[in-house]
């Protein structure tokens, strides 16, 4: 465009100094001011903001806080701007983590930790935040090319890689470790982990290295068949562990009988992706600023716009190693937490004397703890209206004690065994 | 279709002296559950499953020792497995471990329609998670010819695939895997993807100038 418009001045330029005839010569002047004017209009492309160094509650067009910063002075929020020490690791940038990562940056977040191993496909243009010039690209690359446009202020790391395979997974430990972006930050390097994957698989994987680490995380998912979806609160030792129960989904009220999968593996709405994100950030929020309540589980039936919550304990026979030391570990510190708690419930009571509204229109009341749906993973508890276990448990099976059989079985040899395989495969 | 989970209370029990006994009467008590829960799954694929040895070791990749006993149990099963197979004249796969630590298998499966061979490479990760979670066979070449895949060639597992493997982990492996994720997907895919053109022969060329 720059070269077009340059060639029209010089043409311009042409015909003024060709016509002899002087009363074209303002129109032809008025032209040539227009044209540098669309010139610079041109040079100067995309405004790209610079980095802020605080942020400022300033109500001015120009700060890109001042809405966010008002949160805190509306009484929402103690300290807004704490948000920008935090770190966030976003497992999956598909149709909900993509959307979460947005958010995450609008909000203005401090850093943000991507992984993903796939490519944006133009199949994915009925999902939100990827745009078609970015087909080809790895979702992680245009993820950061499009978030740090937004939001230059916020760190980006992405990670191109699978985390189930035994490298990926260990790149994957080792980033959530590393605490370059706040030293002084106690436990790993992140404040939170947000799985946005779309299997079972994936979900585990990101459970086994919550649980190792100690790593408060929360899940999000999206049903098959994109009419329900859920997210929920994993606090190792403290709350159920992904593997403590069989993954709890929302029934969508679609008989399975009916539902048609020939030649499908799976639907996908933007909104319902918009939904799941929307609660999962929010989540976020509250769990990183501390406001309001924090859900444990909460669920999304989008045919019958149900949200069911429940909270989960751990089970005490659960499969994983690491959850079960979590376990442990908590019950140590229990009693001291909860005399904290007590002691800091006690405080806020005094100080409350009088309802802030009186007459309380809506009939809205407190609902203690206690009276939400806790469930025992380990029982056979009924689970809240609308909930139901995605996949059944393992079998009650009883590992073998070393006996005659076993010590038959060290005998063999690992390498024997490849090659018998080999010889039947070489025929 | 959901079928109820039969109560923890029902699992069968077994006191045996002998090893044999204690094999074939597991190899009862899990037929006793699978027809709880196999509805869905063709007779062939039931009667071969129950005839796969099933694992003991619950390990994976990360697991050290422990990993290498599982190891072994893979390679009886898949050896028993293929064994089966050949004697039945029904082999359909080869596959081998693709490094030391036997977390990567590469291979070959194909299948048979309309008296013609199509052979597709075979690839998949233990994952970390392993037994817990099921490997996710990739099959790289149709990678993007048919919507029951994941991206990066992953088969798309029936309803009742996963269900089945939850329940029996940690006893299934990868000759479980490859006989009740593999098989029926290959049989209810490849003759759609041959039918529609999306696949052809290798020799299709050859065969057609010859006509
Ligand atoms: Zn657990």
């Amino acid at each position: 465009m720059e070269v077009e418009l340059k060639r029209m001045l010089t043409d311009l330029q042409n015909l003024k100094t060709s016509l002899s005839d002087p009363s074209h010569q303002a129109s032809i002047d008025q032209i040539r001011l227009c044209v540098e004017n669309l010139t610079s209009l041109a040079m100067a492309g995309p405004t790209r903001r610079t980095k802020v160094k605080d942020m400022s509650a300033e109500v001015v067009d120009s700060n890109p806080y001042s809405r966010l910063m008002a949160l805190q002075r509306m009484g929402i929020v103690d300290n807004y701007e704490r948000i920008r020490e935090f770190s966030v690791a976003i497992v999956g940038i598909g149709g909900v983590g993509s959307v979460a990562a947005e958010m995450l940056t609008r909000c203005g977040i401090g850093r943000l930790l991507l992984y993903d191993y796939d490519t944006v496909e133009l199949a994915n243009m009925n999902r939100l935040f990827f745009r078609p010039e970015q087909v080809g690209m790895t979702k992680t690359d245009a993820a950061v090319q499009t978030l740090s446009e937004i939001n230059p202020d916020v760190v980006l790391e992405s990670f191109t890689l699978n985390i189930t395979t035994v490298q990926g997974f260990e790149t994957f430990i080792a980033s959530l470790k590393n605490k370059s972006f706040r030293q002084e930050k106690e436990g790993t390097g992140v404040d939170l982990v947000l799985s946005c994957v779309d299997n079972y698989e994936a979900r585990m994987v990101v459970n086994q290295a919550c649980n190792e680490l100690n790593q408060t995380w929360m899940e999000s998912g999206v049903s098959e068949d994109a009419v329900s979806g859920h997210i929920q609160l994993l606090i190792p030792g403290e709350t159920a562990c992904f593997a403590c129960a069989p993954p709890l989904v929302v029934a969508s009220g679609v008989d399975e009988r009916t539902l048609k999968r020939d030649g499908v593996c799976a639907a996908s709405l933007p909104t319902t992706m918009g939904v799941v994100a929307g609660l999962l950030v929010q989540n976020t929020l509250k769990f990183l600023l501390k406001f309001g309540n924090v859900s444990p589980y909460l669920g999304y039936n989008a045919l019958k716009d149900f949200f069911p919550t429940m909270a989960m304990k751990p089970n005490p026979q659960c499969s994983n190693g690491a959850c079960l030391e979590r376990q442990k570990e908590y019950m140590l510190i229990k009693p001291a937490r909860d005399a904290a708690a007590k002691a800091k419930m006690e405080e806020e009571l005094s100080t409350i004397e009088i309802p802030i509204h009186a007459d309380n229109e809506w009939n809205i009341s407190v609902v203690d703890d206690c009276d939400a749906n806790i469930v025992n993973t380990q029982s056979s508890d009924a689970l809240p209206e609308g909930l139901v276990h995605e996949l059944p448990n393992a079998d009650v099976y009883e590992q073998q004690q070393p006996t005659t059989e076993e010590s038959i079985e060290n005998v063999d040899d690992l390498e024997d065994l490849k090659r018998k395989l080999e010889a039947l495969n070489a025929h | 279709m959901r079928v109820s989970e039969p109560k923890k209370g029902t699992t069968l029990r077994f006191k045996t002296e002998s090893c044999r006994e204690i094999i074939i009467l597991r190899f009862l008590s899990l037929g006793l559950e699978l027809r709880t829960t196999m509805e869905g799954w063709d007779p062939t694929t039931k009667s071969t499953l129950t005839q796969i040895p099933l694992l003991t070791v619950k390990a994976g990749p990360r697991d050290g020792a422990a990993w290498t006993q599982r190891l072994k149990e893979e390679y009886k099963a898949l050896i028993a497995y293929t064994s089966m197979n050949k004697s039945r004249d029904n082999d359909w796969f080869r596959i081998s471990a693709a490094n030391p630590e036997g977390t990567r298998w590469t291979g070959k499966c194909w299948y048979v329609h309309n008296l013609l061979k199509y052979e597709f490479d075979l690839q998949f990760d233990i994952p970390v998670t392993y037994p817990a979670t099921a490997p996710e066979l990739e099959l790289p070449q149709l990678d993007g010819k048919t919507h029951k895949m994941y991206r990066g060639g992953k088969i798309c597992l029936t309803v009742h695939f996963k269900p089945l493997w939850a329940k029996n982990s940690p006893r299934f492996g990868i000759a479980h895997a490859l006989c009740l994720g593999l098989a029926p997907w290959l049989a209810a895919e490849i003759p759609i993807l041959v039918d529609s053109g999306m696949i052809k022969h290798k020799d299709d060329a050859v065969s057609t100038s010859e006509a």
